[in-house]
């Protein structure tokens, strides 16, 4: 990636490209409310972006954080508006989230089953188990407006409303973690090649189950950020297509899907462009279906580029790897 | 002996262990464990809820179980050539959108109409096979990407035509039959399935496209080398895929008539999770159409059985998608450790105990005292040869000997330096033996008998004999046939060393301590193997008796030569000849003065004499330890001896320093020299035998002299 025109940096023309074509040619695309609630929107998408770089960096993926961040976040709105305190209700849905998150990563490497294969059925069994016993209504909302956590969503520092505050955070700590920790160097080393990274030494097992529970955790941070943006959180978002929508950013960022590639600028890049992107479709008026049609196709394309541009390399797949 | 010794001699003479690892290597014992859990679900349904197998539920549940089959058999060829394929939710949902469309609204002829609406499905096929197969995307994301187009676009198709649709009707008589219609009570679905299903299997294990599935599934490099085209391959199954879906598609769209939003909604981890459960393996190669018909309709029942217990639709979200995950978790660890599973339950040692190992040491004055008489012999085709288990001659003097590489090399006389590939048979060509007519025989490992005419022609004798009644391991094959002499009559007296391992794993037989192996006599005039002595330890060299009767047969693991008579008055008698030998015998071949000479490939050792009394600690040996440290017999030196008819031993040949000849496998003498073949050895060895008649010849001792 260290050519002149990277992907990162097509991606960046591009979602300023379109930014200014959105900003001539739509009416009210330019405009400070449009503005604000893109980067409310794009936020979330990011902050779960950057979870699944750190997943797909690893050579791995998370199809369940889609079913962990509502599951886990109505339950926290449940607990609190049954009257528990607000900070023992965020340890209650934190323990959650790193328990779902360590089921992903035993059975990723331990069982050995795929990371898509486990994360896809475990989506379902979260959301099943959340709806038969933590949040059996769909639509929780928050009854009881707390000034300080009410604001982690819709507050604002200094004119900037604080999600983009929180994805700022939340990209910033995954920046300095995959790029100074030992565990967030390793995870590239395991991304690019399992068995080498495996036979040098690195605990390649721990360190998934680790990973996987960071990634439950950037989760919930989302769904939080999320749920009080909007005032509430619907579980049945786990049945939406929204995961592919956050695949979508950080695989058009240039994340290679084989692994071992690409940082958190790449989530930030391909966050901007999706969101761009997104806003713009809205503006003009294109239905729903059309939209995920498109956006559809735009993921399809974006991993056919993928795998001409980062042919997997047939030593290190492993049989079964599909 | 000791009481406990006499304890473990009973034990394992009746226990039969050995079954354990001959029923888990069977391939069948895959299909078990979704009949397992299959009779695990039936009985739980059956106590949790009375009328579980009730007459108008299982009508249902049969129409269903009908459009199930029929997807799930393609799935099952995706599957089976390493892919996945998860469209077929939306594919389902657009197929029946058009059925409704096509059929219902606009009442299109059904015999237009079904394959229009197939081939629409197809067509998604195609699409998924092009990125799957031909650009070499990953199946799951791609085909889940695919899964999300296919179902906005039947949103969008249900935007504009949902008014159409729900106001059309096609009164047609087949229209009806595919709904509700029945051939002597099953459903139509059922009978399409069933026919499909019978296809499916036919194609899938006996047909040229199945085999290729099954191949690039099981391997895809090899695959690919070995011509097959994988990419377009695999790009068929998802096409199958695809048009088998639209099919289940249309039954669906004449039963229910419905163009909700739900329809095909979780249909593809339905699909997944059945296949999964019924055996068919991730990542290809592994399972069967039985398997996946096992598996549709053990999802089937749980599924309808948790909406009959009136369960929420979060509970049985968490029930099916733990089934899947339990599914992929039993799957993904049993084709992983099978064969680990394997190797330690397929051993079975048992209680074997020789008599005290004979004297060798130099100045023991026993019949086997060391001495170097074959150090600095002769080598013939040094570093030319790779593997020479046995060496035979012509009338002309040629010499004959095997190779690994599966060729029967020829020797030019009279200095046999010039050689060529006399023959290419495959396998690895061990015993040798001339009739009469001058056709070569030989034992191939790996393959059976053969016979080489004098004009190169290579003809199967032999590569199967009877089946025994109650073994569990198929022993009608020929494994490792081993050596062979002719009988006068033209019969061939042949050994197979083992009927429980492969010629590579030879060695792994003399941990068990059972006779493993038989001699097999093949009859010319019926051109048909029958086994005339099972149960042997590891049956080597045989060589037939001047007088014709009898044969004299090794047996390498029981250290003995057994004389056994196929004709004359003692017919079907057998007498120990040598019964304590020092060491491992492999051929016997006769000698000029008409006694005979047989090879040691191996002495025996102390140790592995008493490991062979204590079949617990080989167990636990093979169990613990890793193969290659495990405790073998020594094959690391050997000898010849001479013995006579009587079993008295007459001379022994040695190499001390291990040098040219270590393990030495067989032995021929011709014309006063004696000629060493050793089945890892890179030359055959000639020796002079002081004394021998220079002109008797091996040929005209059988066949007597040429004319």
């Amino acid at each position: 990636m260290a050519h002149g025109l990277s992907q990162e940096r097509i991606v960046l023309m591009i979602a300023t490209g379109l930014f200014i074509l959105f900003s001539v040619t739509l009416n009210g695309f330019l405009s400070a409310d449009n503005l604000l609630s893109l980067v409310q929107n794009v936020s979330i998408l990011g902050i779960l972006g950057v979870g699944m770089a750190i997943a797909i960096i690893g050579r791995g993926i998370d199809l369940s954080i889609l079913s962990t961040m509502p599951v886990s976040v109505a339950w926290l709105l449940n607990l609190i508006n049954g009257g528990m305190p607000i900070w023992a209700a965020l340890l209650c849905a934190l323990a959650l989230v790193v328990v779902i998150g360590a089921i992903n990563g035993f059975l990723i490497a331990y069982v050995e089953i795929p990371a898509i294969f486990a994360t896809l059925a475990m989506g379902i069994v979260v959301y099943g188990f959340g709806k038969a016993y933590l949040a059996p209504i769909d639509a929780v909302y928050i009854t009881r407006t707390d000034a300080w956590f009410y604001s982690i969503g819709s507050g604002r520092v200094l004119g900037v409303p604080t999600p983009v505050i929180v994805f700022a955070l939340v990209a910033a700590a995954a920046y300095l973690f995959l790029r100074y920790a030992k565990l967030g160097r390793f995870i590239y080393g395991m991304g690019d090649n399992p068995l080498t990274a495996r036979i040098t030494g690195i605990p390649v097992r721990p360190m998934m189950l680790v990973q996987y529970i960071i990634i439950s955790v950037i989760a919930l941070i989302a769904g939080i950020v999320m749920a009080t943006a909007l005032s509430g959180i619907n579980t049945r978002l786990a049945l939406s297509t929204m995961v592919y929508d956050v695949i979508l950013v950080v695989v058009l960022g240039g994340i290679g899907l084989s692994g071992g590639k690409g940082g958190i600028r790449n989530v930030v890049v391909g966050t901007l462009l999706i969101g761009i992107l997104l806003n713009g479709m809205t503006i003009m008026n294109l239905t729903y279906t059309v939209q995920s049609i498109l956006k559809s196709t735009i993921l399809l394309l974006a991993i056919v580029a993928d795998t001409l541009l980062n042919p997997r390399d047939e030593q290190t797949a492993q049989h079964g790897d599909i | 002996m000791a009481a406990s010794e006499t304890w473990t001699r009973w034990r394992y003479r009746y226990v039969p262990d050995k079954l354990v690892g001959e029923i888990l290597a069977k391939n069948w014992i895959d299909t078990l464990i979704p009949v397992v859990i299959l009779s695990g679900v039936l009985t739980f349904f059956s106590v949790q809820m009375p009328g579980f197998l009730g007459g108008s539920n299982l009508t249902d549940i049969a129409q269903i179980y009908g459009e199930y089959l029929i997807i799930i058999v393609g799935i099952t060829f995706v599957m089976m050539a390493g892919g996945i394929d998860l469209t077929v939710g939306s594919v389902f949902a657009l197929c029946n959108l058009a059925a409704l469309l096509l059929i219902n609204s606009m009442e299109i002829n059904l015999a237009i109409g079904i394959p229009a609406i197939m081939l629409l499905g197809g067509l998604v096929g195609l699409i998924n096979g092009v990125l799957i197969g031909y650009l070499g995307m990953r199946a799951f994301l791609t085909t889940l990407v695919m899964l999300i187009i296919v179902r906005a676009i039947v949103d969008k198709g249900l935007l504009d035509y949902g008014q159409t649709i729900s106001r059309g009707f096609n009164a047609s008589s087949a229209w009806e039959f595919m709904a509700i219609g029945s051939v002597f009570g099953v459903p139509s679905s059922l009978v399409v399935a069933a026919a499909i299903v019978l296809v499916g299997h036919v194609v899938l294990t006996r047909m040229r496209f199945g085999w290729h599935v099954t191949a690039v599934g099981g391997s895809r490099r090899s695959a690919y080398n070995a011509g097959i085209r994988v990419k377009r391959t695999i790009c068929l199954t998802y096409v199958l895929s695809g048009l088998l879906t639209g099919l289940a598609a249309t039954f669906y769209a004449a039963r229910l008539s419905s163009a909700g939003t739900d329809v095909g909604k979780g249909l593809e981890v339905t699909m997944l999770t059945a296949a999964v459960l019924g055996g068919i393996s991730l990542g290809g190669g592994r399972g069967s159409i039985v398997k996946a018909m096992l598996g549709a309709l053990i999802i089937l029942l749980v599924q309808n059985s948790l909406i009959r217990m009136g369960l929420t639709s979060g509970t049985s979200s968490l029930v099916l998608g733990g089934l899947l995950l339990l599914a992929v978790a039993i799957d993904v660890r049993w084709v992983k450790n099978r064969h680990k599973v394997l190797a330690r339950a397929y051993v079975s040692p048992t209680y074997f105990k020789l008599p005290p190992l004979p004297e060798t040491a130099a100045d023991s004055g026993s019949d086997y005292a060391l001495n170097d008489k074959l150090r600095g012999v002769e080598a013939i085709g040094l570093g030319e040869l790779d593997g020479p288990e046995d060496v035979i001659f012509d009338r002309e003097d040629n010499l004959y000997c095997g190779s690994r590489h599966g060729d029967i090399i020829r020797f030019f006389a009279p200095d046999h330096t010039r050689w060529e590939v006399f023959a290419h048979i495959g396998g690895h060509p061990l015993g040798l033996a001339f009739d009469g007519e001058g056709n070569l025989h030989t034992c191939v490992g790996g393959m059976g008998l053969y016979k080489i005419t004098p004009e190169r022609e290579v003809i199967k004798l032999s590569d199967e004999t009877n089946r025994s009644l109650l073994s569990v391991v198929d022993d009608s094959r020929l494994r490792l046939a081993d050596d062979l002499d002719i009988a006068p009559d033209g019969r061939i007296f042949f050994s197979e060393a083992t009927v429980r391992y492969e010629m590579y794993d030879w060695m792994v037989d003399a941990l068990e301590g059972r006779g493993n192996g038989r001699i097999i006599c093949y009859d010319p005039r019926s051109k048909s193997s029958r086994t005339v002595l099972p149960n042997l330890q590891l049956p080597n060299g045989i060589c037939v008796e001047r007088e014709g009767q009898s044969i004299l047969f090794a047996e390498t693991w029981g250290c003995r030569i057994t004389r056994w008579f196929f004709d004359g008055p003692r017919k079907g008698e057998t007498e120990i000849v040598v019964a304590n030998l020092p060491g491992y015998p492999d051929n016997i071949n006769r000698a000029s003065d008409g006694t005979y000479w047989c090879a040691l490939c191996g002495m025996r050792s102390p140790v592995f004499d008493l490991a062979l009394r204590m079949p617990s600690f080989r167990k636990r040996m093979v169990q613990k330890v890793g193969r290659d440290d495990w405790l073998y017999p020594n094959m690391n030196t050997g000898c010849v001896i001479k013995f006579d008819a009587q079993g008295n031993i007459l001379d022994v040949l040695w190499d001390l320093g291990g040098e040219a000849h270590p393990m030495i496998t067989s032995i021929r003498e011709h014309k006063g020299f004696l000629y060493l073949g050793g089945i890892y050895n890179n030359r055959v060895g000639k020796y002079r035998i002081p004394g021998a008649d220079p002109n008797w010849t091996s040929f005209d001792d059988y066949w007597g002299p040429s004319a």
